[in-house]
């Protein structure tokens, strides 16, 4: 009976999928690509893969949604001919996509039964870091260098995205609510946040012992922040304010700053001092939500559109 | 008593499925943009609704089932607000000349 459902769900990805990429209206494409990263949630949870669930269904299905369709109606409003890629483009794509596919199948279907798994070490050395969720341990303290450096990468994502604007708007606000916010949507505004913030929270901090964590907190935060200025509650703020530009390097440098502490206390870059790792990275942790949560935010807000108020 | 609570999950859960199902139907079916929202809403609120009344019986603790209410409010006003938003831009362009 699961199998069957397992086969429903792999079909229905494929069948998906191959939508995505033939449907010719692009905004079509992008909530079928929303649906699709819905559905790969559930088929990690299939899985048993819960963090990268959440993960999926928040990045996947939301801000990466989110950004497509932001960057479609951009893309809209500059042309009023609808521009479609050269034969050649879609066949290059095309043999590009299959190749990884192919490369990707062929390697899994290669692997020796059983696969070599780091599992049991991962969950043996769980008790040194104080920690319940082995995900938690391998993003935060076997492999921190990683995280860390993702984390550099989406600041640089962001910076990316700002250096668009041209050079008398920089430090501006970007602009991102409607013309006219339609009242149920003003509505949702108001009542959603207290929920998600509340949500936000718990998952930030229940990720150190079951699934849930920074990505997925900060992806929630960062929905619920959207939602207000889409609902022009609030205005977005402007790029140049420092007390913003601490907050979106706080975690990174957080962690920086302990990652070099572990030269002094312990036995070097990013290691914890015995006994005390998990208040160490509950509390890195918690910087990293808020910085991605603004991060996420502000990359769907897309580069500043208005002067800085002088 | 526990066999009666698997009986009265089986029983909701099953209509739910069923509601989903009709609500799919007549989303794939119905001629026009409005009843299609009809359709959709019937089956998240009461369908949802249903699935979550035979889950709660299930449920291990009273945080947990508080937890499913909850899944079911955050939907009902998310799909509240959505059908409210299409059905919106549908009256923007029917009254636009």
């Amino acid at each position: 009976m699961t199998m069957l459902l397992d086969l429903a769900l792999v079909a229905w990805l494929l069948a998906l999928a191959i939508h995505v990429a033939r449907a010719r209206d692009d905004q079509g494409a992008i909530i079928a690509f929303i649906a699709f990263g819905l559905l790969l949630g559930l088929g990690w949870t299939r899985l048993s893969a819960i963090d990268v669930a959440m993960t999926e269904a928040a990045i996947g299905g939301g801000v990466t949604g989110m950004l497509l369709l932001r960057a479609e109606a951009r893309l809209r409003q500059r042309s009023s001919q609808p521009q479609t890629p050269k034969r050649t483009t879609k066949a290059a794509a095309a043999i590009a996509c299959t190749v990884v596919a192919a490369g990707l199948a062929l390697a899994v279907l290669s692997f020796p039964s059983p696969a070599p798994t780091l599992a049991p070490a991962a969950a043996a050395a769980l008790d040194s870091t104080g920690l319940g969720n082995p995900v938690t341990a391998v993003l935060l303290a076997y492999r921190a260098l990683d995280t860390l450096l993702e984390k550099v990468v989406l600041l640089l994502a962001l910076l990316g995205v700002w250096s668009l604007a041209p050079d008398q708007l920089w430090g501006g606000a970007p602009e991102l609510r409607q013309t006219v916010a339609p009242p149920p949507f003003v509505y949702l505004g108001r009542i959603l946040p207290p929920f998600g913030v509340l949500i936000a929270v718990y998952m930030c901090w229940v990720g150190a012992d079951a699934p849930g964590g920074t990505f997925q907190a900060g992806t929630v935060l960062a929905a619920m922040w959207l939602l207000i200025m889409l609902a022009s509650l609030r205005p977005a703020p402007e790029t140049r304010r420092t007390t913003l530009r601490l907050l979106l390097v706080g975690g990174p440098v957080l962690f920086f700053a302990v990652g070099f502490l572990g030269f002094a206390v312990a036995d070097g870059f990013l290691s914890y001092p015995e006994g005390a790792a998990k208040p160490i990275i509950v509390g890195i942790e918690a910087a990293l939500t808020v910085s991605i949560a603004l991060t996420l935010g502000l990359l769907v807000a897309g580069p500043s559109s208005r002067a800085p108020a002088p | 008593m526990t066999s009666l609570a698997n009986a009265f999950t089986l029983v909701a859960v099953g209509c739910g499925a069923l509601l989903f199902l009709a609500g799919t139907l007549g989303l794939l079916r119905f001629p026009d943009t409005l009843s299609r929202l009809h359709a959709l809403s019937k089956a998240d609120n009461l369908g949802l609704g249903l699935i979550v009344l035979g889950l709660l019986p299930q449920a291990e603790s009273f945080a947990g089932g508080l937890k499913l209410v909850c899944v079911w409010l955050l939907a009902q006003i998310s799909a509240a607000t959505a059908s409210q938003l299409i059905a919106g831009v549908l009256y923007r362009r029917k009254s636009r000349p």
